[in-house]
Order: C-alpha cells, then structure tokens, then sequence
C-alpha cells in the first residue's frame, strides 16, 4: 500500500512536470512556428535561441498586478481559471504514457491510473472544462466574456457528441475502453488510424474544437471579442487560462496518440510489445512524447494556416455533417465486425 | 475509521452542503454551479461503491452535459427576478410537507434490515457489463421504446416552438 | 458587373482541398529566408530624406549657420522649439553676420518630426538628420541645447555659399 502510493506520488510529480514543461514550450513552439510561417525569426533573445523565454513570460506573468474588477462575482471570477487547467491536469492520469518500467526487478506500468473505463474519464472531466469558461465569462460581468461564454457552452456541447460518437467505432474493434488495452491492441496489430481513418477525421476536427483552437476559436476570437472569456483577467489568472489551454491541446493530443497513433508502440521489434527492460520502456515514453509533440506543431501549423469558421459554418459543421457521419461510421464498423470478421 | 470511511464522510457531508446551497443561494448561477459540485461528489459515492462505470456517466451526462444546457438557458434569460422572491406561507407548508414524508419513508427503509451487498457484484469493466448487457440483452424492447419516447418528445418541442412560423 | 459563383465540385465544396494547398503553403514558408532585422545589432536602412531628430549644423568655415530669425520657433506646430537671440563679438571671423542664437532649445518630448522647421528656415540651417532612438532618464535629458544640436548637426556641405564674401 505505502509503496503503491510513493510510487504513484512519483509518477504524478513526473507527469504533471513533464507535461507543464511541454506546455510550456508548446507557446514556445506557437511563437516560433508562426514567425518562421511568416518569414520571421521569432524570439530569441532570451538565452540561447531563446530557449528561456517560458521562464521569462512565467516569471511576468506572476509577478503582475491581480487585477480584480469591482463588477465581477468574486468567487465565480476566481475559480474559472482553476477549473479550466484543472480537468486537463486530471486527465493526463489515465493516459498510458509508456509500457512498463522494469525497476528493482518491480514492473512500474506506465500510467497513473489504469482505469478500465479510461476514456468515459476522460470525457467526463473533459466536459467538466467547459465549467471553466462559461463561469469566466458570466462571472466577468461584461459584454464580451459573455458572449465568449455562451459561444463555448454551445460549441463544446455540440463537438463533444461528435468526439464522443467519433470513437465509437475504435472501441468497437478493440473490445475494451481501457486506453492501455487500446494501444497494446495496436501494438500487435496496426495503428487504428488505418482502420478508422474516418473516425480519427472526426475525432481530430472536434477535438480542435473543443480545445477552442483555430479554426475553432470563437469563444475568445480577438478581433470580434477582444479576448473573449478572458478579456476580464490579469495576471496569473489570465496565464492559467493560456495554461489550460494548452495544456487542453496536449490531453487532446496525448488521447489521439493512444486512440489512433499506436500510442508508445511503433510497428516494429522491440517496440511493438510491452518493454522488459528499462532502457526499452524509457524509449517507449519519449516514442509516446514525440508522437503527442508532432501532434502539437500540427495544432500550430492549423492555426497559422486556415481562418476562424463562422459561427452559424461552425453549428452546421458539428450537426448536419459530423453527426451523421459518426453514425453512418458506427453502422458500418459494427456492420463489417459482424459480418466479416466474425 | 479507514481511508474509505473518511471518503465517504466527505463526500457525503460535500454533497449535503452543495445540495443546501443550491437551494439557499440566491443567484440562479450559483445554484446551478453548487448542483454540478453535488453531482461530481456524488460520482465520488458511486467510485466508492465501485460502480466507475455510472460515476463516469454520471459527471459526463448530468454535470458536464445537462447543466451546461440548464446554465446556458439561465444565462440567456439572466433572471433577476427570482432575488426578490417572498417568503409564501402555501410554499412553506407544502415543503414541510414533503420534507416530513422523505423523513418518514427513511425511517421505514432503515428499519429493513440489508440484505444485498451492494458493492462487490460489479467487479467486471468497472460495472460497465453489468450496467450495458441487461440493457442490450435481456431488456431491449424497453430500451428502444424509451428511446423512441424521448425522440417523440423532442420533435414535439421542436414543433411546439416553431409553432409560429407556419 | 455581376460576378457569377464559380459552380463548386462535390470535392471543393467539403474545403478540404483549399485547406490542404493552405497548409502546405505555410509548411513551404518554414524554411525560406527570414526578413527579419535584429534592431539594436543590425541598424535600420535609412533613406537621404529621412525625418529623424532636428539638428543645427555650421557651414565649411566653422559658422553656425542659424541667425536667430526665429521662423522655426513660429512654425514649429508642437512648439518644441525656443530660440534666444544673440549678437555675435564684434571681431570674430563669422561677424560678417551679425546675429547666432544664444541658446537654442528644441524640446525631443515635444518634437512631431514633421519638418517644418526645416522647411522654412531661409539659411538652411536646420535639418532632420537620421536619429531616431532618443531616450533619456530625466525630462532635462530630453531638451537639447545648442551645443547637442550642433554636436548632432557637424557640418553641413553647402553648393551655395552665401556669407562667404559679404
């Protein structure tokens, strides 16, 4: 018991480092790959390349007046931010990160938390984040974080039924909602993303819509809605909401990986099977981390590429095409699991 | 006292103290926010009862679907009336009503000795088989015909508020 | 002119060919050549008719070529410029004119950079030379005097030159 829990502390601090580095550096990666996108350097005057500006903008963004503005709901206005990072942070724990790793003859798996409903979770707290931006943009007290809020509750209730029915299919040709049984699937047999390439369409669309991103972004969509829900916001409020966001992005990230891009495995020896020794499960974590990275510039390379939808473009997108589509998609998977393979 | 008991205690006693501020705050926001905190405190009871399956469903449906839709409809009608309302002698009554019939039925049922254990039957999938097979095996005709039902509903809403435009 | 739509194919009307050509067009500008100039190392390219800060300048004697007519001080739309006449010592080698500022101050917090100034003054003694970064701790810093200006201004290669010989 005592070691499972030390065990489990470890891995959580590890996770949660690793991931907030990333985080990190994602903004990093936003800035960088949108100069380069324009014929620009980008920033690099702090430290070499600079490698350091995510400590520079950290260090600022705390070290900033907390403005509180006497119109908002305090209590509302304060916890939004919090309940925007907090489901992503939450989530990344049922995310197998790697096989295993041999340790003093112990296999440490490589997951926080291998939960047998792994990816309802995941949904779950995923639709818990919506929490976050709705009650920043009702508590602000002002125009535009309203109508920022009210964008997002609608959008992410209507492309959370899409992710949800977009991944229907690949739990029905694996036989397990427990994202570790997912990507062992894969491991053995071939990337879903080959066999389902419909519903990882789907999935990855809605999925940049329920991380509020480009083409997506209504919610806080600067030209028409300064900042949208968090136009009210300073300080280190405001950068938990950054946060979040991106954070968002690599949890989004991370469960594509797992779900579509074989997870830590690659197709072929020795990391097409759990590892049995350290250096090969070391390898399967930076294999999964340098997927779930090709995913974020991915992310980057979409928002500096193609402009914001309509709102009216949006609604339609996510009802009249996804929606049918993901049920058509399910029809057919089920129709060809049952008459062909079995 | 175990680590369960210690869980259980906080979040029942979470759950009774957000169920009582839903009723006792006065913002319609508010309320809404301390029902979603009920709702995950009681996904917490159910993760207690090893029923994951349901606590999952419970957080996805209810706090994480229906009350963005409750807080999305309350924001859009931004009521401020009800911050005003009058203390009603008829309301009172008939919630004291109410609360004592609760009371009483409670006494009757923790009068009945238990017999089911209620944890330990659903090991498998997190409760997930136990809850989906009856649903898709032994009871499917109810299933389709609930489903059907709410579909006649909706339509029904649909043509109800686009009554006016015909 | 009505301009007639474009009838889209099946394939064009689902964007995903125009996201494609996007995505790729930005992907092709990743490694092409940056037009960024690094300011404070790699200096901006500034061009003969640049506006930057107002400068006195002297003429190839080593005359101070502004008589204190004070047009400049009249013009100057911000009135950033003010201007103390003087008399110059009787036998000086640049008495032929007789009048130079005893302190000209042009107050760089003030300054539009329109050059108006320049334009009017009929000795062609001010210019807008090519500084543009001018900063300072204290407003005091900020008023440039005669000899800053003249310092900033050098000398100024005159075709005509009109106090020679007179």
């Amino acid at each position: 018991m005592i070691e499972f829990i030390v065990i489990s502390f470890i891995k959580i601090a590890a996770v949660i480092g690793v991931m907030l580095t990333i985080v990190a550096y994602t903004v990093m990666l936003e800035r960088w790959v949108c100069a380069w996108m324009q014929d620009r350097i980008g920033p690099n005057r702090v430290g070499p390349f600079g490698f350091l500006q995510p400590l520079a903008d950290g260090v600022k963004l705390i070290l900033k007046e907390d403005v509180l503005p006497h119109h908002v709901h305090k209590v509302l206005y304060t916890i939004g931010p919090t309940l925007v990072l907090m489901p992503a942070l939450i989530n990344i724990g049922v995310i197998p990160w790697g096989s295993n790793l041999p340790v003093f003859g112990r296999y440490i798996k490589g997951v926080i938390a291998d939960l047998d409903i792994g990816i309802l979770f995941i949904f779950a707290f995923a639709a818990l984040s919506v929490y976050g931006i709705v009650l920043a943009g009702w508590a602000s007290n002002s125009k535009y974080p309203f109508l920022g809020g009210i964008r997002s509750s609608a959008q992410m209730i209507s492309y959370e039924v899409c992710l949800g029915l977009s991944v229907v299919p690949v739990f029905m040709q694996v036989g397990a909602l427990n994202l570790s049984k997912v990507v062992e699937y894969q491991a053995a047999h071939s990337w879903l993303v080959l066999c389902q390439p419909v519903s990882f369409f789907i999935f990855l669309v809605s999925a940049f819509a329920e991380t509020n991103r480009t083409p997506f972004d209504l919610p806080e969509a600067e030209q028409e809605l300064v900042g949208g829900y968090n136009t009210e916001y300073s300080s280190m409020k405001f950068g938990m909401f950054f946060m979040g966001e991106y954070a968002a992005m690599f949890v989004m990230s991370a469960l594509m990986v797992t779900l579509f891009f074989g997870g830590w495995s690659l197709p072929f020896a020795p990391f097409n099977a759990p590892a049995t020794s350290l250096p090969v499960g070391l390898a399967h974590i930076g294999i999964f981390l340098a997927k779930v990275v090709a995913l974020l510039f991915f992310y980057v390379w979409v928002r500096w590429t193609i402009p914001r939808f309509r709102y009216d473009q949006l609604m339609a997108l996510g009802w009249k095409v996804f929606i049918p589509l993901t049920i058509v998609n399910i029809v057919f998977v089920g129709a060809v699991l049952a008459l062909v393979v079995k | 006292m175990s680590s369960y008991d210690i869980l259980f205690w906080f979040f029942s006693l979470a759950m009774l103290l957000s169920g009582v501020l839903v009723i006792a705050s006065r913002n319609p926001v508010t309320s809404a926010i301390c029902l979603v905190a009920l709702f995950v405190f009681m996904a917490g009871l159910f993760v207690l009862l090893e029923a994951f399956f349901l606590a999952a469903i419970q957080i996805l449906v209810y706090a994480g679907a229906v009350m963005v839709l409750f807080l999305f409809v309350i924001m859009l009608l931004d009521l401020k009336a009800s911050q005003r309302r009058r203390f009603g002698w008829l309301a009172a009554v008939g919630g004291l009503v109410v609360a004592g019939a609760l009371v009483w039925e409670l006494g009757i049922i923790l009068q009945t000795p238990v017999t089911v254990a209620v944890s330990g039957q659903t090991e498998v999938g997190g409760g997930l088989e136990a809850v989906v097979k009856p649903l898709f095996a032994n009871y499917m005709l109810p299933f389709q015909v609930t489903a059907l039902l709410l579909l006649v509903a909706m339509i029904g809403v649909v043509l109800l508020s686009k009554k006016d435009l015909q | 002119m009505i301009v007639q739509r474009p009838k889209l194919t099946w394939w064009e009307r689902t964007y995903l060919p125009q996201i494609l050509a996007g995505l790729w067009l930005t992907l092709k500008h990743i490694p092409r050549r940056k037009f960024t100039r690094q300011y404070p190392e790699e200096k901006p390219l500034l061009y003969g008719d640049y506006r930057g800060a107002p400068v006195l300048v002297k003429d190839a004697d080593g005359r101070v070529k502004c008589v204190s007519c004070q047009l400049c001080e009249f013009v100057c739309p911000p009135k950033a410029i003010r201007i103390t006449p003087g008399f110059r010592p009787e036998n000086r080698f640049d008495a032929n004119v007789e009048k130079e500022p005893k302190d000209f101050v042009i107050d760089m917090l003030r300054c539009i950079y329109c050059g108006m100034c320049e334009e009017v003054c009929p000795e062609e003694a001010i210019f807008l030379k090519n500084d543009f970064a001018i900063t300072g701790y204290k407003r005091e810093e900020l008023q440039f005097h005669k000899e800053k200006l003249l310092e900033l201004g050098g000398v100024h290669d005159d075709k005509i030159w009109k106090w020679k010989n007179k």
